[in-house]
């Protein structure tokens, strides 16, 4: 992809409504984390088009910047700050509030034990929650997860199965990869199964909350 | 694979003719001088080398602003700013070199802390640490926009270093050894002779140049190659691994 | 203007929390300069050579603080985030710089004093405003050169070598400026005042030169995007 000679991506075609909640499945190398990149504009487009919110990826990439949020394996938080002073220093780069820290420390169930522990003591669970709560005050409109579930304990992921659909609920829209197969448990309302670069499943459960 | 064509076969050839033309004249067809003596032969080889020094790094700056600025041509220009640079960094060395050789025979030092020789010594390092970037394994467009950047920012750093350096040496009244610099009386021949040097080594420049970036290009080739042996792979895998859906 | 705040506030929060300065560079800087007396091995030599001295330990500090200051950002690829919805990526530029800037001039404080302890140098009434001038405006410059190479070997292979081998040479005007309007202030024989502001006029064009480098530079060299 970086030498512009192999597409990642050979053709997907797909429409992500807003406040939906999608699982993005498929094995290593079948091209999830790219549509991620490609989404949140830090993937070159070598053909066709992609739309965030309505505004176009390739052209008006400084405004689809602020609207996604986009979570790679890293949470990019400091390890020397505590949580909240992690969120807190989003909040005040974005111009938003304390009251919009606490709430979002408060929505992904950050509790004031936690907030206060360097980031760098805590759990691979309370640190992807606190980047979460990053993602809430920034207002990101999109959420991009690449494997948000990966390093979680059982319990963890079914916190994060909880915490995503909030977010949907408030307005969100959630893409998230995962490369296992079936995710026990999780009650996901549309699966999304890439296979060699193309969309090879597009399942919408039944039953959306 | 080759890199060469007719092109650079005729180029190398010329440069070759021209070369020996310009050892014969300057060892045994141009007088000696009179202050000098035959230390001035060195003269032949250590101008035409500074002055591609100085082309090869003006080549570098602009094609690494043509990379930056022309998004789909990014690493061909990529290419020859890397490869001009490496050419630089070479005949810098053999100014610096032939440089010192002469210092020692006209002024009996090899070293003086003059604002041209100190100017040429930082952008000597400069160009060296340039190249030790470029040398990082990085995905090549990424790699190209830094080195690009950084090349630049030389061009930016050059002038305040040399300017400062003047200034620093305006301040101390022991710059007027150099003075003997001026004084070679070139006849026309000697001078005709430093032209053709001047010619010979830009052909071998713009040889070395073409070779060099073409080199580059086909490891750029191989890399993607490898690329794409590593992709099919990584897809079989995931193909075995996936028979389930 | 709040996000550089912001920014800085982060970098000078992690550091206090950290002591990296305190504990590490200001006790390594100030060993070189001892190193220099007992290698100089004359007092007239080192009062001669004290500002100059001064300087080139505080390049050295330089490349220990840039390389900490780009780890913080690179251990959990905070920088990425950061890059990725600050409104202005000059503001990360600026606000890393800054921070920068407060650690060097308290290390430029610190060495200033050693100087005066360990070498003798005398800082006169007349000359103390050429003397404070110098250090702002170079540190200055030093912040932003610093901050500009620390991004461009920010998560690289084998930056401990890069970063000085790269910044040093760019940094070789400052340096002779820096040292020599220092000799200026500090009452040397062989530089007067007058000339010493010659060489502010240096300093501050440099700064001028490479902050502005830096704002534009900034975001082509941190943005991880292809």
């Amino acid at each position: 992809m970086a030498l512009g000679g192999f597409p990642a991506l050979a053709g997907v075609d797909l429409v992500v409504r807003c406040g939906e909640l999608v699982a993005l499945r498929g094995a290593n190398g079948t091209g999830k984390s790219t549509l991620l990149r490609l989404c949140a504009g830090l993937a070159p487009l070598t053909r066709g088009s992609a739309h965030v919110l309505g505004f176009d990826v390739a052209r008006q990439r400084d405004v689809v910047r602020t609207m996604v949020g986009l979570l790679g394996h890293d949470n990019g938080l400091y390890a020397d700050l505590t949580a909240r002073e992690n969120v807190e220093f989003v909040a005040q780069l974005v111009g938003a509030g304390t009251n919009d820290v606490e709430s979002a420390l408060d929505r992904l169930g950050i509790d004031s034990r936690v907030a206060a522990a360097r980031a760098g003591a805590l759990s691979a669970g309370q640190r992807r929650r606190t980047a979460l709560a990053a993602l809430v005050v920034r207002r990101a409109r999109l959420w991009l997860l690449d494997e948000p579930h990966a390093g979680l304990d059982g319990q963890a992921r079914a916190e994060l199965d909880g915490i995503l659909r909030d977010a949907t609920r408030s307005g969100a829209t959630v893409v998230y990869t995962t490369h296992e197969l079936e995710v026990p448990g999780a009650r996901i309302p549309r699966t999304i199964t890439l296979s060699g670069g193309i969309v090879a499943r597009d399942v919408e459960s039944a039953d959306p909350s | 694979m080759k890199t060469g064509t007719t092109t650079t076969r005729v180029l190398g050839i010329f440069a070759l003719l021209i070369t020996t033309w310009v050892v014969v004249s300057a060892f045994f067809l141009t007088p000696a001088d009179v202050v000098q003596g035959d230390s001035v032969r060195i003269m032949y080889a250590h101008v035409p080398t500074a002055w591609i020094a100085y082309l090869a790094f003006v080549t570098t700056a602009v094609a690494s602003g043509l990379s930056l600025v022309r998004k789909h041509r990014t690493l061909g220009f990529d290419r020859v700013a890397g490869a001009s640079a490496e050419v630089g960094v070479l005949f810098m060395a053999m100014t610096l070199i032939t440089g010192s050789l002469w210092g020692r025979l006209t002024w009996g030092t090899f070293w003086q802390w003059d604002p041209r020789l100190t100017t040429t010594l930082f952008l000597f390092v400069t160009y060296v640490g340039y190249l030790a970037i470029r040398r990082v394994d990085v995905d090549p467009v990424r790699r190209a926009r830094r080195s690009s950047v950084i090349a630049l920012l030389a061009v930016l750093e050059i002038p305040l270093v040399h300017f400062s350096v003047v200034l620093w040496r305006s301040l101390h009244q022991e710059a007027s050894v150099l003075n003997t610099d001026g004084d070679v009386r070139l006849d026309d021949l000697m001078l005709f002779t430093l032209f053709s040097g001047v010619v010979a080594f830009t052909l071998i420049f713009v040889w070395l140049v073409v070779h060099r970036q073409r080199l580059a290009a086909m490891s750029d080739v191989e890399r993607l190659v490898g690329l794409d042996v590593a992709i099919t792979a990584r897809r079989a895998e995931s193909t075995v691994g996936g028979g389930g859906i | 203007m709040n996000a550089i705040l912001a920014i800085a506030r982060k970098d000078l929060r992690i550091e206090w929390r950290t002591r990296t300065l305190l504990a590490r560079v200001i006790p390594f800087a100030l060993l070189v300069l001892v190193l220099f007396a007992v290698a100089l091995d004359s007092e007239p030599l080192l009062l001669r050579a004290a500002a100059g001295l001064v300087w080139l330990a505080m390049l050295f500090a330089a490349m220990l603080l840039v390389q900490r200051s780009f780890d913080v950002e690179t251990a959990d690829h905070a920088l990425d985030s950061l890059m990725s919805f600050v409104s202005s990526p000059s503001k990360v530029f600026f606000g890393k710089a800054l921070s920068m800037f407060v650690q060097l001039f308290a290390l430029a404080v610190v060495l200033l004093g050693a100087a005066v302890v360990l070498y003798g140098a005398r800082v006169d009434g007349d000359s103390v405003v050429l003397l404070v001038t110098v250090l702002i405006t170079a540190t200055i410059g030093l912040s932003v050169v610093g901050t500009l190479y620390g991004v461009v070997v920010a998560n690289m292979s084998g930056r401990d070598s890069l970063l000085p081998l790269l910044a040093l040479p760019v940094l070789a005007p400052l340096l002779i400026g820096a040292a020599r309007a220092t000799e200026a202030a500090l009452g040397s024989d062989t530089i007067d005042l007058a000339n010493g502001w010659a060489w502010v006029a240096l300093l501050v064009s440099y700064a001028v030169v490479f902050g502005s480098a830096g704002a534009v530079a900034f975001a082509p060299l941190a943005q991880s995007d292809s």
